[in-house]
């Protein structure tokens, strides 16, 4: 009995492309790159997501319609933000009675502290700025809270991530666990992870943020992506990101 | 001769209801219109693991489905498998390599694997490219009401791979 449970277990190990009993670890999506991406990624001098990250430091110190400027408040070049805090994002606002993403932080300030007019989601501007605050905490180990007033929207999240979307009806974690490490008509599938957003896409020449990614993701299972401001696109990314917990920030990663 | 007041009342209540059918079809209407009208769904038994009737009755074109079958808009079977059409570069192994198939399987199963996979492996990433539409969730509008590939392209298909023997 022993030695047949034994023998299971060795099969279950040795089943190749089968790592299922093996995906309680994340692994960052740059474990899956090949070693001429993974070097083009380290050196920020051919890093293309860089240029992102720069015209996002510019913005940072440029006035908005009141006059003040990101660096007003938070030191010259993002001085006095704290990595520690960047990499706690998404976190529960007291005030808004949600969790608030970094990018809806930026978001907020730019309307709200800077007076400039509204801008969505796929904003090149939000997107700049973003990037160039996450890489502020380049290196942070992602720590998001995943207890206490956020653990609902986790608990959502990972209901979504489990959820079979589209015609071709599948879920992310179908994909992204149980196939991580194979290969996608000749693109490996990594875990998904988030922890190099903004990314920047090697296959699309652009940089994408996280949940134009996911919404790539609906649109290839032949589903209708969530809305920008949906319930559904908070809930994954407090999942998404509290998944990537213990991962070092990479942004701007580089991805297929 | 002038027509009554009445005959006159009652042809404008059926010139209402007339307008009134057509606003009401419309929402349904003018979706299918866009994106061509869904071709009709032919329904199929499995018995012991295989289709043996084709979809419909009809005959699939071997040369056709594998065209079809390298296509990353329609079957798209490469993302996951690999298959002796050497002329793409990108093939993937999420699933088994379908080459020398129909020496080890029934055209029915062949048929059913690309139907319903589900049926096989409840916990498949293949879309059923034939499956029945019925408990999927925010399907894209486009999609509604469709099957991933029509009948005469799961035949084609199915035509291909019993060539690789």
């Amino acid at each position: 009995m022993k030695a047949s449970l034994l023998v299971l277990a060795a099969l279950l190990v040795a089943m190749p492309g089968h790592p299922i009993l093996l995906a309680d670890e994340a692994v960052s999506g740059y474990d899956y790159l090949q070693p001429d991406m993974q070097a083009m990624q380290d050196d920020l001098f051919s890093n293309p997501g860089m240029l992102v990250v720069e015209q996002g430091e510019a913005l940072f110190s440029t006035p908005g319609k009141n006059g003040k400027s990101c660096a007003d408040c938070h030191g010259e070049n993002g001085a006095r933000l704290e990595t520690k805090r960047i990499a706690r994002y998404p976190v529960y606002s007291e005030e808004l009675k949600r969790p608030v993403t970094l990018h809806g932080q930026i978001q907020r300030c730019w309307e709200e502290r800077l007076g400039n007019s509204p801008i969505t989601y796929r904003n090149e501007e939000l997107l700049q700025l973003e990037s160039f605050v996450r890489y502020l905490a380049r290196g942070e180990l992602v720590n998001v809270d995943t207890g206490g007033a956020l653990a609902s929207y986790y608990a959502a999240g990972r209901e979504l991530f489990r959820q079979r979307f589209g015609q071709v009806d599948i879920a992310c974690r179908q994909c992204h666990e149980y196939h991580a490490g194979q290969l996608f008509r000749g693109q490996v599938l990594s875990q998904g992870q988030t922890n190099g957003f903004p990314v920047y896409r090697y296959t699309e020449g652009q940089v994408t943020g996280l949940q134009e990614r996911i919404a790539q993701c609906l649109t290839k299972l032949r589903a209708e992506p969530f809305g920008e401001d949906s319930p559904e696109s908070l809930d994954l990314e407090v999942y998404l990101s509290a998944r990537s917990n213990g991962l070092r920030i990479e942004t701007p990663a580089i991805r297929y | 001769m002038c027509e009554s007041a009445d005959s006159l009342v009652k042809r404008f209540r059926h010139y209402c209801r007339g307008v009134l059918c057509l606003v009401l079809l419309a929402p349904v209407a003018l979706p299918a219109n866009e994106a061509g009208k869904p071709p009709p769904y032919f329904e199929w038994q499995a018995v012991n693991y295989e289709i043996n009737a084709p979809l419909g009755g009809l005959t699939g074109v071997a040369e056709r489905g594998r065209a079809i079958a390298g296509d990353p808009l329609r079957g798209n079977c490469l993302a996951c498998h690999q298959l002796p059409i050497t002329e793409e570069d990108f093939h993937g192994n999420l699933g088994p390599s379908l080459e020398g198939i129909a020496s080890r399987q029934s055209t029915g199963m062949i048929r059913l694997h690309i139907v319903d996979q589900s049926r096989f492996n409840p916990e498949t990433v293949m879309p059923g490219y034939y499956r029945r539409f019925g408990q999927l969730h925010r399907v894209a509008a486009e999609f509604r009401g469709r099957t991933y590939l029509s009948a005469q392209e799961v035949e084609d298909v199915v035509a291909y791979l019993a060539t690789l023997k």
